[in-house]
């Protein structure tokens, strides 16, 4: 599983970890982990408590340097090599679990600064965005339904509403690749089924990696299942393929 | 010291000694005249090899030599308590000492004392005095001491004393240009073994000697001197760090404990380090009028005084603010400042502006030597000794009382602390005020050696913040790894830059530390941290 | 920001100063109802606003709690005060044309390298917010790219403004050593003394005053003053966003670093001193709490602190100097705890957490506008 040949397939992978190991005051977080994701592809991870769900996303963007191991974002960025807002203007979008958005900020504000576009500060100071991008975050807001909410500051907006907004973000970031951090944690029965809607949707133009617990939304997404243990990968398949392994079992229900 | 020497030389001779009395009497009677006699009778007195002249030359080169006018003239010693001696009986003196005057001498007849008592020395029975006289003859290398100095030497036994008086002998030699090649190039290398900086100025001076061996034995020897004495002068360095690090540690402590444990920056930390430096004036001024007795143990009682004082502090200064602004740590830090101003204003307010004296206990004086040329004086010792037991008793506290396994429980996770049973609000105000009691603890050490003033804390404040942040938070070895290695550099740099340029390259150095490990030395790793 | 309950805030306030700044020298010279100690004593004041302007662009809005901004004043000072002592001349006690008196005093022979140029306006003017400019980069640089945050970032850069402090206490700092530099003669060729002079100061510092706070505006209303207070209210959010932290942090820290050399320079002339004593810690936390008690994140609010409390100083301090300090201790203290927002959060109404919200909402809204 280690090293994986130099000549790659024709199309490269949009996520490739290799071998990553990350390691906290002796406690391994991720133990030689290894995954791929093809372009377009939607993944879910599951796995328990403490698997390394999170420090897997926390290398990925860049937040977290392995000690050992290769990450690389569509076959040609070194993700061990460069800090969070290169990785993000690379094209890799991250929804944090507790939903992160500027509460002081309008919803709208919110979406101006995720919009894609130029962040350099000299950019930011002498330039405002353009009527197009005004258009687009109009639409984005459409889609998440905060269109109403559109003047009110984000902090006001309710935890599913602030889900949305923070989806809302990402989707005017535009990235290639898009973490999602158990997106329907604490939302009600119609709004996961709306996420989940929202995430296929989302599919169809870029490559989504979804951490969930919730079966019943995991597998409303009917999407490859990978599960994570101690650190690194346990199982790999369908849902139903998963659920039957035998190992996966005895990790999630013990003896 | 010359005192000293004189009550010798009454205990070993002034009794039982065999006298010469032509001698005596006439250098004596020349002691009168002007500058020329009273330096030929020194000479006299010294060649009399009579027991008393000690006395009288040691009274002579310490102005305690009186003279009545006559003929002859007569004199007498003061003593320490101002009572006279008949110099000829060496016996109180009486009425016949009336209108005495103090013999006249000048630099040059001093040395001449200096260099006679010496001689007269080297014969003493005592072995202590003979050592001193060598010592003597050392320091002033008169080449006329030759030959006392030889004859001493063939009888003495004592390896010790004829060490010293080889020394001595090579100084003459090399001073004077006495001696033999051989004896000389001896000399150059007995002198080296000494080492001192005496022995540094005369190998010097031996840089223009007519013979090239001597220049280069002496060179080499002047090198090696050097080294050892840098070197010895790093050791200094390093304790007088060792002494400023663990008052550091001392005040810094505290600051680590409310920081570390509770994440709260308290700007008035440095005012409960002074509270304690009052609390020690107080307690000392109310020792001095109830307890006169027991004065010199007030320090002792001003430890737990200050405690409580330092504690009590901090406990009020929780409760009524810091519990309201946690989670807000720049809030903490303004309203601490303010606190901070509030505090040294009431301090000024009450005490005066002016610095209060506090005395250091007579048990607390004093020095001794560890090697040649190094000294620690008791108070350094004890304050290190004193710091570092209240370290390690603080380390053993934490470790081992219900009250430790409490505050690391808080520390941990509050909120599973909380539902343990363990009422955190009380483990933060006493935590906070085991920080403040400790800091006002470091205030009865301060009190030894800075003035005590209401800016007394400001003037550690930031040091000790450095200390903390340089050691990493939440770690109390780090703290002392952090106090000794700034207080260790500090007077390390000190030499080199001169204190206020090392204490900038401290600060700058330290703020580059941060660059690099922006959680210190010690720093827990992990996503806790972050989170 | 003001915006909504305050429209004109970002007119006004300029409005005001440009008044004052046409106003003082009419009520000084012509008509006298002014004396030259008030309006120097006011010059001070808006000196002092400036500087908490600054602090307020770095605190109120990014979020870095600066304890050091006293260093960055009193750098800019000191470029002022260095010309200032050039233009002495030989009018000096030792009549030395070229060494300032402190330096004939001590022996020097010739002027340090650092002093050169110092005589021409057109070097030394550029050299007030350059220096604190290259000071706060280069601090600001290490700092933020190791990201020290929060209460480490207070210290470390109280510790540079110690460091600085000890150093100018040096006389072998070339700086005039304890006494700092003094006995200012003429500044651009006018008697430093002169009403007129005092007057001019005064109206130079307004108006400066005025086009720092329309400065401050335009980088607070800018998509990049979203950033910055995106950054002080999600930091790690903002990167993931794709922003680089660091450098809209070294931008606004160095804006503001120049921004307080620049009061610090028109500070110099009208208090006719500028001695190492500028750099201590106090001076850096007082200039933190003018800007809590107007309200830290309005503009407006900084100026209004810094004026307020250096109004209520010269007051006590003149009246009921003992009481100064104990004012000043419980003001931190009641500030921190009851008015977090300060006066211009209690000038609007409604809960204090929700106002925080909503007018930097409204503030985000005008951007675009």
């Amino acid at each position: 599983m280690s090293a994986v040949s130099v000549d790659r397939p024709a199309r490269d992978p949009i996520l490739y970890l290799d071998g990553i190991s990350v390691t906290f005051d002796g406690f391994k977080a991720l133990n030689a982990l290894s995954l791929l994701l093809e372009p377009g592809e939607m993944r879910a991870i599951i796995g328990p408590n403490g698997a390394g769900k999170t420090t897997m996303m926390d290398v990925i963007t860049g937040k977290t340097r392995p000690q050992k191991g290769t990450a690389r974002f569509k076959g040609n960025l070194d993700l061990t090599r460069h800090d969070e807002a290169t990785i993000a203007r690379a094209g890799i979008g991250r929804k944090f679990q507790k939903p992160t958005v500027f509460e002081n900020h309008t919803v709208f504000d919110n979406l101006v600064l995720a919009i894609a576009g130029p962040r350099d500060v000299f950019s930011t100071l002498f330039r405002s965005i353009k009527p197009r991008q005004i258009e687009r975050i109009d639409a984005v807001l459409e889609t998440v339904r905060l269109t109403a909410a559109r003047d009110r500051p984000a902090g006001d907006l309710s935890h599913g509403q602030k889900q949305w907004l923070e989806i809302g973000m990402l989707l005017v970031q535009e990235p290639e690749l898009l973490l999602v951090d158990e997106p329907v944690a604490g939302m009600t029965d119609l709004e996961t089924e709306a996420t989940a809607d929202l995430l296929r949707e989302i599919n169809k133009t870029r490559s989504v990696m979804v951490v969930e617990h919730d079966m019943t939304f995991v597998r409303a997404l009917n999407v490859k299942v990978t599960v994570l243990h101690e650190g690194s990968v346990l199982a790999e398949g369908s849902l139903d393929q998963v659920q039957s392994n035998e190992r996966v079992i005895e990790v999630y229900l013990g003896r | 010291m010359l005192r000293i020497l004189l009550l010798a030389f009454l205990l070993c001779f002034g009794l039982s000694a065999e006298t010469r009395a032509d001698g005596f009497d006439d250098g004596l009677h020349l002691l009168g005249g002007k500058f020329d006699d009273v330096e030929r009778g020194v000479v006299i007195l010294a060649g009399s090899g009579d027991q008393r002249a000690g006395a009288v030359l040691a009274a002579l080169q310490d102005n305690r030599l009186m003279v009545v006018a006559g003929d002859p003239p007569s004199f007498f010693i003061r003593q320490a308590d101002d009572s006279l001696l008949d110099a000829a009986t060496l016996q109180p003196a009486g009425d016949a000492a009336a209108g005495a005057k103090a013999v006249r001498v000048n630099n040059r007849i001093r040395r001449a004392a200096e260099a006679a008592l010496g001689t007269l020395n080297l014969s003493s029975p005592n072995a202590a005095i003979r050592r001193q006289a060598a010592d003597a003859v050392f320091k002033a290398r008169d080449g006329e001491a030759l030959p006392a100095l030889e004859a001493a030497l063939a009888k003495e036994r004592d390896p010790d004393v004829k060490a010293v008086m080889e020394t001595a002998r090579a100084a003459i030699f090399l001073a004077n240009g006495q001696g033999d090649e051989a004896q000389r190039l001896q000399a150059v290398e007995t002198i080296g073994r000494r080492g001192d900086p005496d022995a540094l100025a005369m190998l010097r001076n031996l840089a223009n000697d007519t013979s090239a061996s001597i220049r280069e034995a002496a060179a080499a020897s002047v090198s090696s001197i050097e080294m050892r004495q840098s070197m010895l002068a790093r050791v200094q360095d390093a304790i007088y760090g060792i002494s400023l690090g663990s008052v550091l540690l001392l005040a810094a402590i505290g600051l680590a404990i409310t920081f570390g444990v509770m994440g709260v920056i308290n700007m008035a930390h440095g005012e409960m380090v002074m509270l304690g430096a009052y609390t020690t004036y107080v307690v000392q001024t109310l020792f001095v009028t109830y307890l006169p007795d027991a004065a010199n143990w007030s320090l002792i009682a001003a430890v737990p005084a200050a405690f409580v004082v330092g504690g009590l502090a901090g406990v009020i200064l929780e409760r009524t603010v810091i519990r309201f602004l946690y989670g807000r740590p720049l809030e903490t830090l303004l309203a601490t400042f303010g606190i901070s101003l509030i505090l040294q204003q009431a301090v000024r307010s009450i005490f005066g502006p002016t610095n209060r004296e506090v005395t250091s206990p007579s048990w607390m004086s004093g020095s001794f030597d560890i090697l040649d040329g190094l000294t620690l004086t008791s108070g350094r010792l004890v304050i290190i000794i004193f710091c570092l037991a209240v370290f390690l008793g603080l380390l053993a506290f934490i470790r081992y009382s219900r009250f430790g396994l409490e505050m690391r429980a808080v520390t941990q996770n509050r909120r599973m602390a909380a539902s343990m049973g363990i009422r955190t609000g009380l483990v933060d105000a006493l935590t906070f005020g085991l920080g403040s009691g400790i800091a006002g603890i470091a205030g009865v050490a301060l009190s030894q050696i800075d003035n005590v003033s209401p800016n007394l804390g400001q003037g550690y404040i930031i040091d000790s913040f450095l200390v903390v942040v340089f050691g990493g938070v939440g770690n109390l070895w780090g703290t002392l790894t952090g106090a000794m290695a700034i207080g260790i550099a500090n007077k390390l740099l000190e030499p080199f830059t001169g204190a206020v340029l090392g204490k900038i390259i401290l600060l700058v150095l330290v703020i580059l530390f941060i660059q690099k490990r922006p959680r210190g030395l010690f720093a827990l790793k992990g996503r806790a941290i972050e989170a | 920001m003001i915006s909504s309950r305050m429209p004109f805030a970002s007119v006004v306030v300029p409005a005001v100063l440009i008044a004052i700044a046409i106003l003082v020298p009419i009520l000084h010279l012509s008509t006298g109802t002014l004396p030259t100690y008030a309006v120097s004593l006011f010059g001070k004041y808006l000196c002092y606003a400036m500087l908490a302007l600054a602090l307020d662009l770095v605190w109120g809005y990014c979020g870095i709690l600066s304890l050091g901004h006293a260093a960055f004043f009193s750098l800019g000072g000191y470029a002022m005060g260095m010309y200032l002592m050039r233009q002495i001349g030989s009018r000096g006690v030792y009549g030395d044309p070229i060494l300032p008196d402190f330096m004939v005093f001590l022996n020097w022979k010739e002027l340090p390298w650092y002093w050169w140029g110092m005589d021409h306006a057109w070097f030394a003017f550029p050299m007030i917010v350059l220096v604190p400019g290259a000071l706060a980069l280069v601090f600001g640089w290490l700092a933020f790219r190791s990201r020290v945050t929060g209460v480490y970032l207070s210290i470390i850069s109280q510790a540079m403004t110690f460091a600085l402090l000890l150093a100018f206490f040096r006389n072998d700092m070339g700086m005039g050593g304890n006494n700092g530099l003094t006995d200012f003669k003429e500044i651009l060729g006018f008697d430093t003394g002169a009403d007129a002079t005092r007057s001019a100061l005064f109206s130079v510092t307004a108006i400066t005053l005025a086009l720092a706070y329309l400065l401050c505006v335009f980088v607070t209303r800018s998509r990049a003053g979203l950033v910055i207070v995106a950054i002080r209210d999600a930091e790690s959010r903002a990167r993931f966003c794709g922003y680089r932290v660091e450098h809209y942090k070294l931008f606004v820290w160095t804006i503001s670093a120049m921004l307080a050399g620049i009061a610090g320079a028109l500070y110099v002339p009208q208090v006719g001193i500028i001695n190492p004593s500028e750099f201590g810690t106090g001076n850096s936390i007082e200039a933190v709490i003018w800007v809590a008690l107007g309200g830290r994140g309005t503009l407006w609010g900084a100026i209004v602190g810094a004026v307020g409390v250096n109004f209520v100083k010269s007051w006590l301090t003149n009246n009921f100097p003992e009481w100064w300090l104990f004012a000043l201790g419980l003001m931190f203290v009641l500030v921190t705890l009851f008015l977090p927002k300060g006066i211009a959060g209690l000038l609007r109404l409604g809960g204090i957490d929700a106002f925080n919200r909503k007018s930097a909402a409204a503030e985000a809204g005008e951007a675009r506008s």
